[in-house]
């Protein structure tokens, strides 16, 4: 209203791209350890040996028992647990937990105002955290990841071996690996996106649970509104109708990829609107 | 004289819901040491929050050193903010607290390490650097947060009770850090509920009350302001009558009404300050017993009145 009488602002140099880099990369420093070794990141280690447990289940029935089914089998077993147990509740939860508290976590630790104090945007601070929890969360997932995979042609010995140098299996690998990357990019998102915005983020979590939980069962359209759906189609082993999932029709890698990405910076965008207008209120003080 | 190296506000509210933190402030800050004095509640720490952009005004506009508080990016190479919140970043030891926040400045290493030695000497905590902050005293936590807020040398050093917890000594050289700063031509904006910790180190005081602004200036003009009119006290004591005769010896006193039960009187003075130096004496030398003491009036004297009655009060 009175803007006229306020002094006008120097000229305002805008902040050079390396200086971003450098802030990121602070931030980073900071951040990453922080969430490896948090009492939060037990729960990460627990989620991430979920998923191997019923692999060295298998491996001591091999041993135990000893009859093995065929290798194609072998790997549709993976897809099925990587798509259900792996997709559904370890990278989604782990999600949950790493990134609803990426701001969250800040505010029930009365530590927000650290980092708003910093000459630093708020956006670069939304980028540079997303950032680090992703490189958090693809360390201890992605070992994971691999751990379970080699686990399941352990048994086979020679054969398995074969199945990994001149069979499919190093290809399955790698894209198992690039969806659970994916995976924590739109879910990291999402659940950036809601812990800034509800006071109790545990709610809309176990909503969007429930609806990617769902989703196989409900008409083809609707199954294009979740993140599973893009996340699946992109698995290498598709499951051919089996009692666990109904993929309506799959879409084809040139659109889920992008069209995760494309959902993801926009969630993103989205955050970073809503954390420039972030006060610092932690009550009870 | 309003230039871009002034703290500007200019008709600034901030509401919480229905709340009032602080209403239609106008404020022009030069360099040197502000005292924002106030009793708890009554928008200190609303004010600091809306200079640095950790609220954002629902009314009104702010201005440091030409500067808009919602562009941290630019504000934060300027300004440093040591605030209330007796929190820090987990696991941390000094040295790494400061360090990494000058890292996410985008300072490179040597740098940044350079400038915590610095800023943990500025506040003598070299010897403590490697210890846990959560180890640490509450003076010391005091001072590892000072040295934060001032280690990438900023020209505006914002501080919200920066001398709560600290005992004498700390305070002594954290007040001479004070006046260091401020020589050298920066705004030092403090905040205590104590007048008298920050009248003689000053350059200009404004009070608080409720959210506004109740007097504002060199601390001359604002006392003088404060006893131009007399106010009203209120005391219970268990010897009224010689209160109100040693009073009525000195010449500030207006007025004294005696409590019909004996324990108490209501007197109107011109100069608090005596009032408070008078009955202290009496209460160290002649054993008088005062059970309370209040402003009659809740208007700006009442506040006046708290600010310098609580000299002996400052919490440990
Ligand atoms: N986050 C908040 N939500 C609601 N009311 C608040 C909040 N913060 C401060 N207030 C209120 O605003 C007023 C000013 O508070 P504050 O600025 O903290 O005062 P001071 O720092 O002088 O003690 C008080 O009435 C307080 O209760
Ligand atoms: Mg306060």
């Amino acid at each position: 209203m009175s803007a006229p009488s306020l002094p006008a602002a120097p000229p305002q140099t805008e902040v050079p791209w390396s200086l971003w880099k450098s802030q990121v990369s602070g931030l980073l420093r900071l951040e990453v350890k922080k969430y490896l070794l948090s009492k939060r990141a037990l729960l990460l280690y627990f989620l991430a040996f979920l998923p191997i447990f019923p692999f060295l289940i298998w491996n001591l029935r091999a041993m135990l028992v000893g009859d093995l089914p065929d290798i194609a089998q072998a790997s549709m077993f993976y897809a099925g647990m990587f798509q259900t147990l792996m997709l559904h509740l370890v990278i989604f939860f782990a999600c949950v937990i790493t990134f609803t508290n990426l701001f969250r976590g800040e505010v029930l630790e009365h530590s927000l105002h650290y980092y708003f104090l910093c000459p630093v945007r708020r956006e670069v601070l939304v980028v540079g955290k997303y950032i680090a929890g992703q490189f958090a969360s693809w360390i201890i997932f992605l070992i994971c990841v691999v751990i379970s995979f080699c686990l399941v042609y352990f048994p086979y010995g020679g054969q398995g071996l074969d199945y990994f140098t001149s069979g499919p299996a190093i290809g399955h690998l790698l894209a198992y690996m690039g969806v659970t990357v994916l995976a924590f990019l739109g879910y990291g998102a999402v659940f950036l996106f809601t812990g800034l915005l509800f006071r109790n983020p545990i709610i809309p979590a176990i909503v969007i649970w429930i609806w990617e939980g769902i989703n196989a069962f409900l008409p083809a359209m609707l199954q294009k509104i979740s993140v599973s759906h893009y996340l699946i189609s992109l698995c290498p082993v598709p499951l051919s109708g089996g009692p666990i999932r109904v993929i309506a029709d799959p879409a084809p890698a040139w659109l889920s990829v992008p069209g995760l990405l494309l959902v993801t910076l926009a969630v993103l965008f989205l955050a970073s609107l809503k954390i420039r207008h972030m006060e610092i209120s932690y009550g009870g003080e | 004289m309003s230039d871009s190296q002034d703290i500007i506000f200019r008709n600034v509210s901030k509401f919480y819901g229905e709340v009032l933190g602080v209403n239609r402030v106008d404020l022009n800050l030069a360099p040197g040491i502000t005292g924002l004095v106030g009793p708890n509640g009554s928008g200190k720490t609303t004010l600091m929050n809306l200079m640095t952009g950790l609220l954002q005004p629902t009314r009104g506009e702010i201005s440091i050193l030409g500067l808009p508080p919602d562009r941290p990016e630019l504000l934060f190479n300027r300004v440093g903010y040591c605030t209330q919140y007796d929190s820090f970043p987990r696991g941390m030891n000094g040295f790494q607290f400061i360090y990494s926040f000058l890292r996410i400045h985008g300072l490179v290493h040597p740098q940044a390490e350079d400038m915590t030695w610095k800023a943990l000497e500025m506040v003598g905590l070299q010897d403590a650097a490697k210890r846990k902050v959560a180890a640490y005293s509450k003076g010391m936590r005091q001072r590892i947060k000072l040295g934060q807020a001032i280690a990438h040398q900023p020209d505006v050093l914002v501080l919200d009770e920066p001398l709560n917890g600290l005992d004498p000594m700390a305070r002594a050289e954290i007040i001479d850090l004070f006046k260091r700063l401020s020589e050298k031509g920066k705004h030092v904006i403090v905040s205590s509920h104590i007048l008298h910790e920050l009248d003689v180190i000053s350059d200009q005081v404004v009070m608080l009350s409720n959210g506004y602004i109740v007097a504002e200036g060199d601390i001359h003009g604002v006392r003088e302001e404060m006893t131009d009119v007399p106010m009203q006290i209120l005391v219970r004591c268990d010897k009224p009558a010689m209160l109100a005769s040693r009073i009525f010896q000195e010449d500030h006193a207006v007025e004294a009404q005696m409590h019909s039960d004996g324990q108490g009187l209501l007197l109107r003075t011109r100069d608090a300050d005596s009032f408070f130096l008078l009955m202290n004496r009496m209460v160290t030398q002649e054993g008088l017993r005062v059970e309370s003491v209040a402003p009659a009036d809740d208007d700006v004297h009442s506040v006046y009145l708290y600010l310098i009655g609580n000299q002996g009060g400052s919490s440990s």
